[in-house]
């Protein structure tokens, strides 16, 4: 809590921002974000939008496994149903504002559909059907060609807005951050209702949450299906943005790929999806950047790439997990803390 | 008639390897607590170690089996003390998802530095084909399941009666009282990972030298977790005979349906048996007091 900041009604104390310096940081966030795409360079804006990818499918991921505590190894199988609903749909001429939410739909029922295990079975029988569900679902991405294109993968139509056609990193840039800030507004705010707390009270202890009237079938099946539905939005804007899509790219790694990054963020918060999807986006960039400067030394190290990409994943989970549960948003609240409380001694 | 039982005994065979990874995913479970999602990779870098000695460095087979046991049963150790006891009494979440990068960083690690192609990997048995009852069966496949058998059998012998077996299952059943009774739970789960990361090895180098060496064979022990689940987490016996039903159902699968499903086949069952038994055919159904 920020000194000298006294709310006198409930409803200020119950806004999101609720500090009017903190109200003035997140206008200037949102409006520096807004004319990015101005200043921005191309490798700059490239990298915003798969980071703006990566934050709607780490916000999902948060809401199944951060708050409600339900272990989905199958998130990536999700975005892949949502980006082959988008290619089926796109093509058939269906508008991007109609596909993107369909996309979600779909993978939500499906969501539901892998989480049913969930009622019955705990933590770790769980990770399995999810994993199982992960198998499945691959599988039906290489063999149902008619829809998903099979190994050799689909095109995806451009996005287009009243035939304004969005083409290229800075078009696109609008629809995914449009996206990403109704989602994540939506993640925040059902983080204060009481499906949300609902979801908390499950993974806290889910036979007490029964007791106190929480319908258990209801909230795990809702925590599968609303981390589903980003999910599935955010294999859509990859659609769009990559404009064409092999099942390759869902694997289990790039599942891996959230589960370190909503770790390594912060569990169960918003804040801490947004700074594991920056902070997850950016190590394999710049581990491209070390080996691109060591190359002379090192040629053959392009081809070690990614497995060295697998190998800092698994050091950065296992670190954070062991020295920092809360992830970077709680290294991000102490260091927010001192500069509140300063010239004080926290 | 001829093809049925073909695949039956050929499935069967090749589930007593997978029950050599079920048995390393089992011990574990039973004995600390943790799901292992990095049985798999312990395996294929058991594996690789054999291979870098038998065939880097040419030692005798034996001699590079025996030495890859060993940097293994280290490795299990450091592995135990590094990243899973700091995580000891939180909840199994947290450790699972500490296995699932210790995953990521051994099988990075592993495609660093053998690479992603497919190596051939020296036999430890000698591979002469047997034909029984007009059947026939591929030499390393006969061999692996009498090692794995053998294996198995020792196993089951060792908790069954020898002290440590008991001080083992001691641990398993109730740590704290295993404590208070005098036991140390710390030298008991060094054990288990010893003991589990050697029996992945053993299997690692058994299915490696039947088909081929590569950073895929991690997945092979995922498709235990199938068989796993289906008998139950904590239950050995189960986790064998499950193995044996998923060997079985994934040979028919790939003799009737082609070879593709023979990788998906296995996990429609287990979301099936997930509905159906949550607990498995043989695991212990967990009762929770609040």
């Amino acid at each position: 809590m920020r000194t000298g900041v006294f709310h006198q009604t409930f409803i200020s104390d119950e806004r999101l921002w609720d500090s009017p310096t903190s109200r003035r940081w997140m206008l200037a966030f949102v409006l520096a974000m807004c004319s990015m795409p101005l200043w921005g360079g191309d490798y700059l804006l490239a990298m915003a939008c798969i980071v703006g990818i990566h934050l709607i499918a780490t916000l999902g991921l948060n809401i199944t496994t951060g708050s409600a505590g339900l272990i989905s190894l199958s998130h990536a199988a999700f975005m892949g149903v949502g980006c082959y609903t988008v290619a089926w749909l796109a093509k058939k001429g269906v508008p991007f504002y109609v596909a993107l939410p369909v996309a979600g739909l779909v993978a939500a029922t499906l969501g539901a559909i892998v989480g049913s295990p969930s009622l019955r079975v705990k933590g770790l029988y769980l990770a399995i059907a999810t994993l199982a569900g992960h198998f499945v679902l691959n599988f039906i991405f290489r063999e149902w060609d008619s829809v998903t294109g099979g190994i050799p993968g689909t095109s995806i139509p451009r996005a287009n807005l009243f035939g304004y056609e969005l083409v290229g990193d800075r078009r696109n840039f609008y629809m995914i951050y449009g996206t990403a800030l109704l989602l994540g507004l939506a993640a925040r705010n059902l983080a204060r209702t009481h499906h949300g707390r609902a979801f908390v009270a499950v993974r806290d202890r889910d036979f007490s949450a029964e007791i106190l009237g929480v319908n258990l079938l209801r909230a795990k099946l809702a925590a599968f299906a609303v981390g589903a539905f980003y999910a599935g939005v955010a294999g859509g804007l990859l659609g769009y943005f990559y404009g064409n899509i092999t099942p390759e790219y869902f694997s289990l790694n790039l599942s891996v790929f959230y589960l370190a990054a909503i770790i390594v963020g912060g569990l169960g918060s918003v804040l801490g999806a947004i700074f594991g999807a920056i902070f997850m986006t950016f190590v394999p960039e710049i581990l491209r950047l070390v080996a691109q400067a060591s190359s002379q030394w090192l040629p053959q190290i392009a081809g070690l790439l990614l497995p060295m990409g697998q190998v800092v994943f698994g050091v950065l989970i296992i670190t954070f997990l062991i020295f920092e549960p809360h992830g970077l948003a709680a290294i991000w609240s102490r260091v927010r803390r001192v500069f509140h409380l300063w010239p004080f001694k926290t | 008639m001829i093809e049925l039982a073909e695949y039956i005994v050929l499935g069967l065979l090749s589930g007593g390897v997978l029950a050599l990874i079920a048995l390393s995913f089992v011990l574990i479970y039973k004995g600390t607590g943790v799901v292992n999602f990095a049985v798999g990779e312990v395996m294929m870098l058991g594996a690789y170690l054999y291979y870098a000695g038998a065939v880097s460095f040419k030692l005798d087979p034996w001699l590079a089996f025996f030495g890859s046991l060993a940097a293994i049963s280290i490795l299990s150790v450091l592995i135990e003390r590094v990243v899973l006891r700091p995580l000891s009494g939180q909840t199994a979440v947290a450790a699972l998802m500490a296995t699932i990068g210790l995953a990521s960083i051994i099988h990075g690690g592993a495609e660093a530095m053998w690479g992603g192609e497919t190596l051939t990997s020296p036999g430890l048995l000698p591979r002469t084909p047997m034909t029984i009852a007009d059947i026939l069966i591929p030499g390393a496949v006969l061999g692996n399941f009498a090692i794995a058998a053998l294996l198995i059998a020792a196993f089951l012998a060792f908790f069954r009666y020898s002290r440590m077996g008991v001080v083992l299952r001691a641990s398993a059943s109730d740590a704290v009282t295993a404590s208070t009774l005098g036991i140390n739970i710390h030298r008991a789960q060094r054990l288990t990972w010893m003991l589990a990361g050697s029996v992945g090895t053993v299997a690692g180098v058994l299915i490696a030298s039947s088909a081929g060496l590569s950073p895929m064979l991690a997945s092979t022990a995922l498709g235990v977790l199938a068989a796993i689940v289906l008998g139950g987490l904590d239950s050995i016996l189960g986790a064998i005979l499950a193995s044996l039903a998923v060997g079985v159902i994934e040979a028919l699968a790939a003799g009737y349906l082609g070879g593709k499903t023979r990788e998906v086949v296995p996990y429609i069952v287990v979301l099936a048996v997930l509905l159906v038994r949550p607990y498995g055919l043989f695991g212990t159904r967990a009762i929770e007091r609040l």
